[in-house]
């Protein structure tokens, strides 16, 4: 997962205000390089506001590994078989591994990752919302192993393409082993959804929870502003949500109906005069809510993180001593 | 060759690599620092393919799948010492049982590695490259660990004392032990505890902690005749319950 960077809807209309104390001959340097497609290094010149946004993008992106690690994780010492257990227990490892690669790009940035950690644990900086979802039963893990993953990627290719080098070669690093998450998910869900009836009923009841949450994880339409403007020239942000929502549906929805599995929403179809796929507006209230702290997991699961920071504490200490400075990762 | 000895030894190694990389796989998610995640679930994956390749081969003398074997069974048909199965607790248990363990572990397999046993003396060539990895990492932890500071040193200190007796138990031995070491099989439990402590003492002094006194060192047994503890049986029926949904069908 996942860094769908949610922009705070209290931004959203600010204008270019954030530029106003901007050297602007630096300024034109530095839009001029991105748009010669040159990569931002971290020791390059930067707007503040660049800076801003793309800490709280790549920490967002930190946290959902981490925080995602943990419906998933539930599962591994449940997981049936060894062949599914080994392959599980790697893919929440490699989640685990991406946040450690993410927070490395985003203390480049000036930030730590203690400060980052905190900031998360605190309920000060935000995660992907679909894992404040619980996954119930063992179709639920490999639901998000498959489609989740599978918006994970989608966001995480467009990402790879920014203008932040720090953060594009640890996208390019995470998308190959995110590929093999996609392969290990699906596998999973073609052997339920081609199983025995009981394991095609947990499928399909998974999928009918999950899918609210999968049409949320691109986030609100963009709303035409100033804001999600300059992110976009600066190759912060990629692509807009609805554009990566309906690549998802296009790839991901026949695939599902392959299966013999429905979604659940009467009115998605691909209109083929648009070429687009039309579907019922999601509950954005209901997004909302939940990416405010009112999901069914916010609590738990930021108590989970907490009580593992809190009992790790002491390791934490005990590895300071000795050690003289902090060194910034060369991401 | 004494097919009942070979199983007998088999299923207790192939327990003690489940369970513990079981426990191992607990701290996904949950590590004192990110990196600390991963190592540990490095290590299950290990162990757990080490498993997977010990109930192979009593698949291959007739007894059930590598699945069927893990899934399926009671606690009390488990013959892993107790050691293992003890929660995870703080990570200086985990590291503390980690390390005495892997020492056992290490030395076991390449007594395997020379046994008259081929499938076993083969798979143990191969395991003893991964554990040595095991072994290295917690040697550097339970160093690091015990000097670093008074509340590590101490903690590191209590997990030692907490561990040893169950440590011990590793060492359980079992009903043919005189059968294992005519044929060339395996040197016994006997002769692997003495090694082990060869090994794990001076470690342990090297970073400062004290071993319990000896009058005190009473192994705690039973695990390998199939006495455990409820921690087990939570433990097995948290691992099989979604193979027993249904466990004719393919997951
Ligand atoms: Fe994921
Ligand atoms: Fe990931
Ligand atoms: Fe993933």
């Amino acid at each position: 997962m996942y860094g769908n960077a949610y922009i705070d809807p209290n931004e959203v209309n600010k204008t270019h205000s954030v530029l106003a104390d901007e050297d602007p001959k630096l300024l034109a340097e530095f839009e001029a390089r991105i748009e010669r497609g040159e990569k931002i290094e971290p020791k390059d010149w930067m707007p503040k506001e660049y800076r801003k946004q793309l800490i709280r993008m790549i920490e967002q992106h930190g946290h959902s590994e981490i925080i995602g690690a943990l419906p998933e994780g539930t599962w591994i010492t449940r997981a049936p078989g060894f062949k599914r257990k080994l392959a599980l227990m790697a893919k929440v490892q490699d989640e685990v591994g991406h946040a450690q690669l993410l927070y490395s790009a985003a203390e480049t940035l000036g930030k730590s990752r203690e400060a980052m950690i905190n900031d998360l644990i605190t309920g000060k900086s935000k995660y992907s919302n679909v894992f404040n979802y619980p996954a119930f039963t063992w179709a639920d893990a490999c639901i998000i192993a498959w489609l989740i993953d599978a918006g994970a990627i989608i966001n995480q290719v467009a990402n790879a393409k920014g203008s932040y080098g720090p953060y594009c070669r640890a996208l390019d690093r995470i998308c190959t082993e995110e590929s093999f998450h996609l392969k290990y998910g699906h596998d999973n869900v073609v052997t339920l959804a081609t199983g025995t009836p009981v394991q095609r009923k947990m499928v399909q009841e998974a999928l009918n929870r999950w899918w609210p949450p999968i049409m949320h994880f691109f986030g609100p339409s963009d709303k035409i502003s100033s804001h999600t403007e300059i992110l976009m020239k600066w190759k912060v942000k990629m692509a807009t949500n609805d554009d990566m929502r309906q690549q998802f549906l296009n790839m991901y929805v026949p695939k599902i109906w392959d299966l013999g599995l429905t979604v659940p929403d009467a009115n998605l179809k691909k209109n083929e005069t648009t070429g687009k796929w039309e579907y019922t507006e999601p509950d954005w209230d209901e997004f909302k809510r939940v990416i405010n702290g009112g999901g069914p997991c916010n609590a738990e699961r930021l108590a989970v993180r907490r009580n593992a920071e809190e009992r790790g504490r002491w390791v934490r200490e005990a590895l300071k001593a000795g050690q003289t400075a902090y060194v910034v990762p060369f991401a | 060759m004494n097919v009942a000895a070979i199983k007998e030894l088999l299923y207790k190694v192939a327990d003690d690599q489940l369970v513990i990389g079981h426990r191992n796989s607990e701290w996904t998610g949950l590590g004192p620092i990110l990196e600390e995640d991963i190592a540990f679930s490095s290590m299950a994956q290990d162990k757990l393919g080490h498993a997977q390749g010990c109930y192979q081969i009593l698949h291959d003398l007739g007894e059930a799948n590598p699945d069927q074997i893990a899934f399926s069974r009671k606690a009390d048909q488990f013959h892993n010492c107790q050691f293992v199965e003890l929660p995870n607790g703080e990570y200086d248990f985990s590291l503390m049982r980690h390390f005495l363990y892997d020492h056992a572990d290490q030395i076991r397999f390449e007594m395997f590695a020379n046994s008259s046993f081929e499938p076993l003396a083969k798979l143990a060539k191969k395991v003893k490259g991964e554990i040595k990895y095991h072994v290295f990492h917690g040697n550097t932890w339970i160093n690091k660990l015990s000097t670093a500071n008074e509340v590590s040193k101490i903690r590191m200190q209590t997990a030692l004392n907490e561990s040893w007796n169950y440590a011990l138990g590793i060492f359980e031995a079992g009903n043919f032990e005189a059968e294992l070491k005519n044929e060339g099989i395996f040197e016994g439990e006997n002769a692997l505890q003495n090694k082990w402590l060869e090994v794990v003492c001076p470690l342990l002094e090297k970073a400062g902690l004290t071993i319990p006194e000896k009058s005190s060192w009473e192994p705690v047994l039973g695990g390998r005749k199939g006495y455990h503890l409820a921690h087990l049986e939570a433990l097995v029926a948290e691992m099989s319950e979604v193979f027993q949904i249904d466990p004719t069908a393919t997951w």
